[in-house]
């Protein structure tokens, strides 16, 4: 097998898994119930102070 | 010690108008030389200056009417940055609609510096780098001292980064009239421009990662990571890309590194990236700052903005390669761009809801706040065009719409209906506080610009839809003898009334861009226009009253 | 600059209960640290970028083998840079897809290999003007100058700008030697004896007259060596760009290469 069709038979399966695998996780990461209060505040965070400078 | 630095500025100055006297003198090709000219004209006119200590932009501040004293945050050069957003949105615009009234009367073109050819990159490199690029840096030095609540990194070289960037467009600009091109479509500066736009984004990164690193505050906000990713991939796409060597030191043309597909597949990385990352990344950031801002409530949901954030950046650097279905480039580069760009569409998407959802329980805001309308019409056009694209992007509708005007109405919708409309709405809320007025000089011209530009951009992607589907379908069309029914100019005939419209479109949008200079002129003199104030629907207060805002954070 | 980690004093603003401070970690810390948020921002937009573009360099069926093609000549590059300086591209490709109504319209779908020696690539975006990467040989010179002259005066209905100051101006290549080293630089196969007859081989192409038209032919097959513009006291751009005009498309002998392909497609392409 050509070193184009190993890494193309790779590419179609374990490396479009893990990389599946990888962003899933990722997009779960900020729901985790931990970050709740954290998201908060930073959302919030562009709001507290009363003086832009301007 | 005043007269000492003032002494040595003009040394520093005099040492580059010397060197750029030898360049010109030595110069390859005449293009090179009228370069090098540019460069020795602003060394002399700032030696003059330093000599005689007479301080340019003191004088100009108090041209524009910029306010005087301590402030918490160094707001200077972000002042200066709107301005040249206005300037080069002007110019931009008004190059727009003259290459357009060009496609549509071939009279208007006058060889050989005002040729189509020629004005083109012009056009695009004006709005895109000089107003897109001016509008980035002005409002992320903006957001990035408010959101660490520390000021500027570095303040020298802030004002380096502006004025540095303000010579690269102009050596841009200037070299494309001279024919000084690459040819790599948003990428056409030739080599030592890209040199010195190198260390201009250097200095720029310098100065962005340093503020951040400053902050008195424990998290990035959001705003700051796309702007981030802006300046780093940009980064990277630009050198990249432009590896080229130059035929001589003291001439201006060079050579790519990369040839034929290869080149191709570069040079489209960086050309959809440059959509990517320059005109959506860098614009999210002012979304995710200024239209909370404005809507005086946190953004919908801040765990969607990071899944939005770490999803486009790692999806959209793959797309490219659907610039170049069914060219020579291999199959599966084609396969995987397809793949990529279809599920673009999702992040994207995720980022408009975010951005709309923000306005959940101040939806009324759109009626009476004309600047709230405009972000509204900028995420529906960020929407439109992000639907639009992954479509375009799939093969079998690629090969109707590759090559015709759909793809030009396609950017432009994309670049007037979102980058445009951020922009304006972005300007409107920053001039105002920058210079320390209550509010814009009038509202209701506000009103007048949002109506213009909308229609604007509703003529020009409707005619450009037209014209493309029109031509990609006269191209491929058969008669009942088995021959192709058309000439290639039959369907150049076919297209001048919408090349017509364009062009209006382009007008009412370049008018409405005029309206806006006028409004921010008034607003830096301090005028406030006398007018009835924003209410055009009837309003009932039990009826319209908002719903409880619960903003899923 | 310890800033993942800052002083309590400069956090006034921090509003966490510490119970939160305790378990969140992770994606926080990477929040709160510039030089991980960078190094991850640049690990993520890199993947695309190497997976799609790094194989083209060396996989071997990125570009097939094909018989005829050659570099450019020293005229026919100038010509080349002509095109490239006056924005050719912004209306016209050079990339023929694989469509019955493209290849009756324009001739046999364009190949990789037959840019490959083309630094940069001139595939082109739009078609406001129809392709151009087989126009060679399909109109006569003097078609060509006067279309470039004025194109309304040939085809009527165009909206082509005017090209009339290349037939004007004589053409202006200080160091053609410096030209083909630097295209050797970057990878194109020109011999020592190419850069050193550069010059010469220039003026020759344009006006045969001059020279050893013979030596350039042998150096350059298929090259179209006659004066171009009708102008034969003097090389001009038009000259240059009309030797590039004329010769795009016509060096691969398609017949073959279309055999060549098929053997490329047997191997999995």
């Amino acid at each position: 097998m050509s070193v184009y069709e190993t890494l193309r038979h790779f590419a179609d399966s374990h490396a479009l898994i893990a990389m599946f695998g990888v962003f899933a996780i990722l997009c779960a990461w900020p729901f985790r119930p931990g970050a709740r209060a954290h998201n908060r505040t930073a959302a919030h965070s562009i709001f507290k102070d009363e003086n832009d400078g301007e | 010690m005043q007269a000492e630095a003032a002494l040595g500025r003009a040394i520093l100055w005099f040492a580059i108008l010397l060197m750029s006297i030898i360049v010109a003198a030595t110069a390859a090709d005449h293009g090179f030389a009228v370069q090098a000219g540019i460069v020795a004209l602003v060394a002399l006119v700032l030696m003059m200056m330093s000599a005689t200590r007479f301080d340019p932009v003191g004088r100009a501040r108090g041209f524009f009417r910029m306010p005087e004293g301590a402030s918490r945050y160094d707001d200077d050069v972000i002042r200066w940055g709107v301005i040249a957003t206005m300037f080069w949105g002007i110019v931009g615009f008004l190059v727009g609609v003259f290459i357009a009234a060009q496609l549509a009367f071939p009279q208007l073109n006058f060889e050989p510096y005002l040729n189509f050819g020629r004005v083109r990159p012009l056009h695009t490199s004006a709005v895109i780098f000089a107003f897109g690029g001016n509008a980035l840096i002005a409002t992320s030095f903006y957001v990035v001292q408010r959101t660490c609540r520390a000021q500027l990194a570095f303040p020298a070289l802030a004002r380096f980064v502006f004025w540095g960037y303000q010579m690269f467009i102009v050596l841009a600009a200037s070299g494309y009239l001279l024919g000084i091109t690459q040819s790599k479509e948003y990428a056409e500066p030739e080599w030592y421009v890209d040199i010195w736009l190198t260390i201009v984004w250097i200095a720029y990164g310098a100065v962005f990662i340093g503020t951040l690193v400053r902050r008195h505050e424990p998290h990035i906000y959001v705003a700051n990571w796309f702007y981030l990713a802006f300046i780093v991939t940009i980064a990277m796409l630009h050198v990249v890309n432009n590896l080229a060597v130059p035929v001589s030191f003291m001439g201006s043309r060079s050579y790519s590194a990369f040839a034929g597909v290869q080149d191709a597949l570069t040079q489209w990385w960086y050309g959809h990236n440059a959509v990517g990352f320059f005109l959506t990344a860098g614009f999210l950031a002012m979304m995710y700052y200024f239209v909370p801002k404005q809507a005086e409530r946190p953004v919908y949901s801040y765990r969607l903005s990071i899944i939005h954030f770490w999803s486009l950046i790692f999806l959209y650097i793959w797309a490219g390669p659907h610039h170049l279905h069914y060219t020579a480039l291999p199959d599966w580069a084609q396969t995987l761009g397809m793949v990529f760009s279809v599920m673009l569409w999702m992040p994207s998407w995720g980022g408009m809801i975010n951005g709309l959802m923000t306005l959940n329980g101040a939806w009324d805001k759109v009626r009476t706040d004309p600047i709230i309308r405009m972000m509204v019409m900028a995420l529906a056009f960020y929407g439109m065009s992000t639907f639009e694209g992954p479509m375009l992007s799939i093969k079998s509708v690629n090969s109707l719409s590759h090559y015709t005007d759909w793809t030009i109405g396609h950017v432009h919708s994309g670049a007037l209906g979102w980058n445009g409309m951020i922009t304006f709405a972005c300007v409107y809320y920053l001039v105002p506080r920058l210079w320390r007025r209550e509010r814009m000089f009038s509202l209701r011209m506000i009103n007048w610009h949002f109506w213009l530009a909308t229609v604007g951009i509703v003529f020009y992607a409707a005619s450009m839809w037209v014209a493309g589907i029109t031509q990609g379908l006269m191209w491929r069309e058969y008669g009942a003898d088995g021959y192709l029914v058309n000439n290639f100019v039959d369907t150049v005939a076919a297209l001048h009334p919408m090349y017509v419209m364009r062009a209006f479109g382009g007008l009412l949008y370049l008018s409405g861009g005029a309206i806006m200079a006028w409004n921010v002129w008034m607003t830096m003199a301090g005028r406030l226009r006398d007018e009835k104030p924003m209410r055009d629907a009837a309003y009932d207060p039990a009826a319209d009253r908002p719903l409880p805002a619960e903003p899923a954070e | 600059m310890s800033i993942s980690d800052p002083e309590p004093d400069n956090l006034p603003l921090s509003q966490e209960p510490p119970d939160v401070e305790a378990t969140v970690r992770g994606h926080k810390r990477l929040e709160r640290n510039i030089t991980l948020l960078a190094i991850a921002t640049f690990v993520t937009v890199a993947i695309g970028g190497l997976v799609e573009i790094a194989p083209l360099f060396w996989i071997d069926n990125t570009i097939e083998q094909v018989e005829g093609m050659r570099p450019y000549t020293p005229l026919e590059q100038a010509g080349r840079d002509i095109y490239i300086r006056e924005g050719c591209y912004a209306c016209h490709s050079q990339m023929i897809r694989p469509f019955r109504d493209e290849v009756e319209r324009y001739g046999h779908y364009s190949l990789a290999a037959e840019s490959m020696y083309d630094h940069p690539f001139q595939w082109g975006s739009k078609r406001t003007g129809p392709d151009l990467a087989r126009v060679g040989g399909r109109y006569s010179d003097e078609w060509h100058v006067q279309h470039l002259t004025d194109p309304q005066s040939v085809v009527p209905q165009s909206v082509m700008p005017q090209y009339g100051f290349l037939g004007e101006t004589t053409l202006d290549i200080a160091d053609a030697g410096a030209m083909l080293t630097a295209l050797r630089r970057v990878g194109v196969p020109y011999s020592d004896r190419d850069i050193a007859r550069a010059d010469e081989d220039l003026i020759v192409q344009a006006n045969p007259e001059a020279g050893d038209a013979a030596d350039l032919l042998a150096r350059y097959p298929k090259a179209q060596i006659r004066d171009f513009d009708g102008d034969p006291a003097r090389v001009t751009e038009m000259d240059a760009l009309l030797a590039y005009l004329q010769m795009l498309g016509t060096l691969v002998d398609l017949d073959s290469a279309a055999a060549q392909e098929e053997l490329a497609q047997e191997k999995g392409r």
